[in-house]
This record gives C-alpha cells, structure tokens and sequence, in this order.
C-alpha cells in the first residue's frame, strides 16, 4: 500500500512539476502564443509574490515549533500588529520609510519577546493542544485590542512605499515593484537566515535547542533565553512578512486570519517542523491559487490550495520534506 | 447496541437492574409536588398535552438516572441529584421567560455537539478542526429532507448517518497522520465542504440561505418554544447516555488507548483504523444531530453559519468545559452560550466609552480561554470536581490535592 501510495506520489509530482515548467518549452515549439506565455508567466509572478508572504509566516510557525513545539495561532497577528507598526511609523509619524520598516520589525521581535516571557512561559509543560488554544485566545485578544487602539481602530489603511506605483519590466512581462520587492526581500532574508543557523553560535544554540531540550540545556545552552530570542525572531520574520504584504493587500485588524489560513497549510505541506519545506510549501499554496484564479471556474481559487494540501498528504503524509520519527518498541 | 457497546449479558443486567421500589416512589412523589406547585404558579394553564408530554420525557429521564446505579444501590445519591436536576430541567419552560428558555435550548444543542467532541478530542486524541462541516452535512439534510415532506423520524437519523458518513470520509486521514497535520487535513475538508454548499446553490440555495418550517413527528408539530425545548433536551440526553456507554465499553477503552499511546494501543491489538474511524464517525454523528437541531432551531441555514469560527468555538467549548468527563459537554455548552449574553449585559452598564469600544467581546473571550488554559487546565468540569471534593473532605483538604506533577516539555515528536 506504501509503495504503492509512494509510487503515485512520484508520478503526481513529477507531472506536476513538468506542467508547471512546461509553457516555455511549449512556446517555443509553437504551441502556444506568446500573449498565453505573459499571461502565465504573470500569474506565476504575483502567485510566488503572495506564495512569498506566506512562506514568511510559515517561517515563522515553524521556527516556533522546531524550537518549542508550540503551535503557534497567533502568527498572523503577529504578522498584523508588525504591518500595524509600520503603518504607524511611516504614515502617522511621518519617518523615512526604510527608518519605520527597521523601527516596526524591532517592534515586532520586542513584541514576539513579551508574548513568549506573558503568555507562552506559564503553560510550557502543558499538552501541546493546551497551548494550541493559548495562542488562539491571544490572537483573538491582540485582534480585539489593536481594534481599540486609538488611530489604528477597524478601519482598512494603505501603506506607500517607495515602491508603489511603478513597474519593472522584462521584455513583455509587467512585474510590479511592490512584487518584485517581495521576492526579492524574501531570497535575501531566507539567505540570511540560513547563514545565521549555520554560523552563528546563537543560531546553533537554536538549533540545539529544538533538536533536544533536555541535551541543550546540559550543554549549558540557556534554553529559556533561546526560546524567548526565537520567539522574537520569529515575530520579527512575521512583521517582516506584514511589512512585505501591506502594499499589495490593505493593513486591517483581520489580514492576520485570513493569511494564517493559507501558511499553516503552507507549512504542513512542506512537512511541519522543516524550514525550506515552509518556504516551498508557501511558494506552491501561492502559485498554485494564482494559476487556479486565473485559469479555473469562479470558487476554485480558494479551494486549490486546500485540495493540493489533501492529496499530498493523503500520499505522504509527513509532508514533503517532513520526516517521520517512530518509535521502535 | 451490543456490537457499538461491546457489552455482554452480565453487564447488561448489571447497567439495568430494577433501582428500587422506595426511591422510585420518593422519586415520584417529589416530581408530582413540583409538578403541583407548577401548575399553582404556571404563567400559562396547562393542558392535557402538557401533561402527558411532561409525564412522558420525566418517565424517560428518570427511568434513565435510576437505572444507572448498580445492583448494590451505588450512585443512589447521584441518581437523587440528577433526578431533582431532571425536574429542574422539565419544569424549565412553565417557569422562564421565552429568551431564557432558547438560551436554553441552544446550550443543549451546543451540548450535543460537544459530546461529540469531548468524545473524538478527550477520548480519542484526535483533533478535529473541521466540526463546522459535521454540523453543515447535518443542518442541510435535515432541512432538504424537510422541504420534501418528511419528518423528524426520518429528517434526524438521516442526518446523523450522513453525517458519520462524512466523518468516515475526513476521518481516513486520521488513519495516517495525527496533530496539527490532522487539524489542518479535516480544516481542508470542511472549507471545501462549506464551498461546495455556497457554490451548489440548486440544492442549497447558496450563500442566500434555505429556510425551514417547524419539524415534526408523525403530524405531532414543534410548533412553539417550549416543544424545542423538550425536544433538544431528550435529544442531549439520548446523545449523552450514548457516549456514556460508548466510554465504558471496550470501544471507550480502546480509544484511550490510543490516545495515550498509539503504539502500545496497537501492541494490545487495539485496531487503529478502525478505532479511529469510528471515533470520527460517532463524534460526526452527533455533531450532525447537534446541526439539525440547531438548523430547526434557527428556521434559517446559511453556509456563513459554518465557517471555521464554529469550529473553534466548539474546542473553546470542549477545553473550557473539560476535556475528561462527559461534564464538559454542558459545563462548557453553558458557557459558550452564556459569555456572549453576559458580556453584551454588562456592556450597557460599563461608561460608553468602554462600552463602545470594537472587539471587547472577542477580546473578553479570548482573554477568558488564556486564563482558564494557565489557571484551571481541567476546564469547568476540573473547578467543579475540586469544590466538590473541598466539602467532602471538609476540614482535610489539602491545596496539594489536585497539583499535577511537574513535567517538562511534553514532546510529540516521538509517537
């Protein structure tokens, strides 16, 4: 049954891979018309743009969970109230908007920090499901207080950024600035990340510390700073993504819900616990909701994402860079 | 039953033996004073219907409270508790106003619904983010099955069997994945069941929403309040009685089982497939009855009344109630229903500038689940067992009683 399930799995996703890859090679032998290739390859782009942001807070759950094994609901919010920062800084305060980004993502790892040491640290020890709904609770509770927050309120903002308004162009293909700026802030973040887990001593620290606990905390790793500074870098990933994701969407108290519903697939797909999986997870829910948009029936562009995530796990249930630890009795 | 159950004869005998004659009178005798003192104070007179239909269901429920204490007379002070709880609860509509006795009624619906989930979740281990859709499959098959004709006695089954037929389906994920992948395998589903019954509007008439008439059973019409009322009440206790038996069989023990340890559950010869399928499709089951009550109730269904919202709010229900007894159900059903109303009270009391403030509410509610996961982990049900035991022990009661062990990281990595 295994093998079998294995089987299909490999044969699915390598078609799936030739079909996305596929359009070029089919208009160069004619097949299809050039305005068809700019098309696709448009959807392709702002899919990976939205599949991006997605791939950041994914990031961010995951960081959470290798580190803590807390599954954390109220990564969007975080991602909220750092979009919510940065709103604050550059359009009500009026600063340089490079300033206000930097001001708003070290809010938003003082944030993450504070949320670990208040609401995490007391229910460390508890069933995993227990602190499922501690963070659910306090997503409902930042939502309900950044709604009160005089000059934030319920209201939907727009964020201006350097970039807004002009486009790139590449031959035929119009790629907005907004887009292209969050690609290719997230390459350039996810490179820094992965030099700091491969070469900082606190990146291994982290590391250490997710991999085992207990042996960390015997090699004289303090543990419950660690968990505190990934929490912070998480929140910092997930104001960074809300940074990325304001000028294309709008800033409102709800952006965090409806995006966490999009990353936790994300993540799952690529197999929880796995950082590049987070990343590729995210990648494939954004294009594969772009393409579904685009080229299927009304109704199906939210359904895609969910329907891609039941057959991978229906054929392989970690994920597909997850792995799975049983116990041998 | 016997299958479902895994009883045999002797614990049959044993779980329904003849509970006594003198109880039985005294019984009786208490619940005819009420019912005079009822009929004394009644805001309305009461007919023969009433009559018979109270005589019927007080049959029904203290028949069932008695039989559940042994043959050595244990559980006889809890039988007298909940018979005089069973009064309480049948002589509801003679003396609470309408609006108190729909809030009521949807505390038993939610109830339901929440046996269903304490079952799955408390039981069995296995986490279900995707109830919304049991209570959709349920909600709209009583209601298509209405509009053609047919009534409670068929409406009701068929809607709790598509329903565990639908928690089969979301349930064979569950045969290879547990936790969060879990969580997120029945959310996919039940978003993808709540799209399909926005987009299929030729049967369920789409996001505009199906409108219901008042159910009935065999030409016998739940026509005001109070008839949904008794009919959501014996419905929660049929489910409960359900799902009590279902703990104490070998199916119960089979689910814990596994949900402590799913390896050791499988070295003992628990079949895990099959376990787990049931677990999904009795907890399906009930949430779907819980769905078609609901959709009578409400005499309005729309696919926005089961989003992801309901999901969550039914293991807010499940984890404030208490997630280890069958209490929970209507501890945190209770509670569910309750805090809204208490907070939309207390809001026009508070100064206006609090009072108006957007969000309080979800933000009281999400503030309420923080402090009962830190401070009370048991839930409601977990509160009410440490009062209980403060005063059977009066004098010796140690806070140390309940403390749990200190325990570090729990890891779910290896399973």
């Amino acid at each position: 049954m295994d093998r079998v399930l294995g089987r299909i799995w490999w044969l699915l996703s390598a078609s799936a891979v030739i079909a996305f890859f596929s359009p070029p090679v089919l208009w160069l032998f004619g097949v299809m018309d050039g305005a068809q290739l700019t098309q696709y390859l448009q959807q392709v782009v702002s899919g990976t743009a939205n599949g991006c942001v997605y791939a950041l807070v994914a990031l961010g759950i995951v960081l959470i969970y290798k580190a803590t094994e807390t599954i954390n609901f109220a990564q969007g919010e975080l991602m909220m109230v750092g979009a919510f920062l940065a709103f604050t800084f550059i359009t009500m305060y009026g600063l340089n908007f490079w300033l206000g980004a930097a001001l708003a993502v070290a809010g938003g790892v003082l944030f993450g920090m504070a949320t670990d040491r208040a609401i995490i640290r007391p229910v460390v020890g508890q069933p995993v499901f227990a602190i499922v709904m501690v963070t659910l609770g306090f997503g409902f509770v930042v939502r309900a207080v950044v709604s009160m927050v005089p000059g934030w309120g319920t209201d939907t903002y727009a964020l201006a950024t350097p970039f807004s308004g002009a486009d790139l162009r590449l031959g035929a293909l119009v790629v907005s600035q907004d887009y292209a700026a969050i690609i290719a802030s997230t390459v350039v973040l996810c490179g820094f990340l992965f030099l700091f887990f491969r070469y900082t001593r606190l990146g291994v620290a982290m590391e250490a510390s997710s991999e085992n606990q207990l042996a960390a905390y015997y090699m004289g790793i303090p543990v419950k700073r660690v968990y505190t500074l990934i929490w912070g870098l998480s929140a910092g990933v997930a104001a960074f993504a809300g940074l990325l994701l304001a000028p294309i969407t709008f800033i409102h108290t709800q952006m965090g819900f409806g995006v966490i519903f999009k990353a936790f697939p994300a993540a799952i797909l690529g197999g929880f616990g796995s950082i590049p999986g987070a990343i590729v997870g995210g990648l494939i829910i954004g294009i594969v909701e772009a393409l579904a948009g685009f080229y299927l029936p009304e109704g199906f562009k939210d359904v895609a994402a969910y329907v891609v995530l039941l057959i991978v796990l229906l054929l392989k249930p970690e994920g597909i860079f997850g792995r799975v630890v049983v116990k041998k009795v | 039953m016997r299958f479902l159950f895994k009883t045999d004869y002797a614990q049959d005998t044993r779980l329904f033996p003849f509970g006594g004659t003198k109880r039985f009178w005294s019984g009786l005798a208490l619940y005819a004073a009420i019912l005079a003192a009822l009929a004394h104070y009644a805001p309305v007179a009461l007919t023969s219907t009433h009559w018979l239909g109270l005589a019927i269901v007080y049959a029904v429920a203290f028949g069932a409270v008695l039989l559940r204490q042994n043959a050595d007379g244990e559980g006889g002070h809890a039988a007298f508790w909940y018979g005089l709880l069973g009064v309480a609860a049948l002589s509801a509509p003679f003396v609470l106003d309408l609006y108190f006795l729909s809030q009521i009624t949807f505390v038993y619906v939610y109830a339901i619904a929440g046996v269903g989930l304490i079952l799955l979740l408390g039981m069995c281990g296995q986490i279900s983010l995707g109830h919304a859709a049991f209570m959709a499959c349920g909600a709209y098959t009583a209601a298509l099955l209405q509009a053609q004709g047919f009534d409670l006695l068929v409406t009701l089954p068929a809607a709790i069997l598509l329903s565990a037929l639908l928690g089969v389906v979301i349930g064979l994920p569950a045969l290879r994945m547990t936790g969060i992948y879990l969580a997120f395998a029945t959310y996919a589903f039940a978003f993808i069941v709540e799209e399909v019954l926005a987009r299929w509007d030729g049967l369920t008439g789409g996001n505009m929403g199906f409108v219901l008439s008042d159910p009935s059973i065999l030409g016998y019409t739940f026509d005001s309040e109070q008839k949904m009322y008794y009919l959501a009440m014996v419905l929660f206790a049929l489910t409960l009685l359900a799902g009590l038996n279902i703990r104490r069989s070998s199916t119960g023990r089979a689910f814990m089982a596994i949900r402590d340890s799913e390896t050791a559950a499988e070295a003992m010869g628990v079949n895990l497939a099959v376990y787990k399928t049931t677990a999904f499709a009795i907890s399906a089951g009930m949430a779907g009855l819980a769905g078609a009550v609901y959709a009578h109730l409400l005499f309005f269904i729309s696919p926005e009344g089961f989003t992801i919202l309901l999901s969550i709010n039914l293991l807010v229900l499940a984890v404030i109630g208490g997630l280890a007894s069958m209490h929970g159900a209507i501890f945190g059903a209770a509670f569910i229903v309750v805090l809204p109303q208490l907070i939309s009270l207390t809001k026009d009391s508070l100064p206006p500038v609090v009072g108006q403030l957007p969000g309080l509410e979800s933000g009281i509610f999400g503030l309420v689940i923080i402090l009962f996961v830190i401070l009370e982990p048991m839930g409601l049900h977990g509160r009410w067992m440490k009062i209980k035991t403060y005063f059977q022990l009066f004098p010796l009661y140690k806070r140390g009683t309940f403390r749990r062990q200190k325990s570090y990281m729990v890891s779910e990595k290896n399973r």
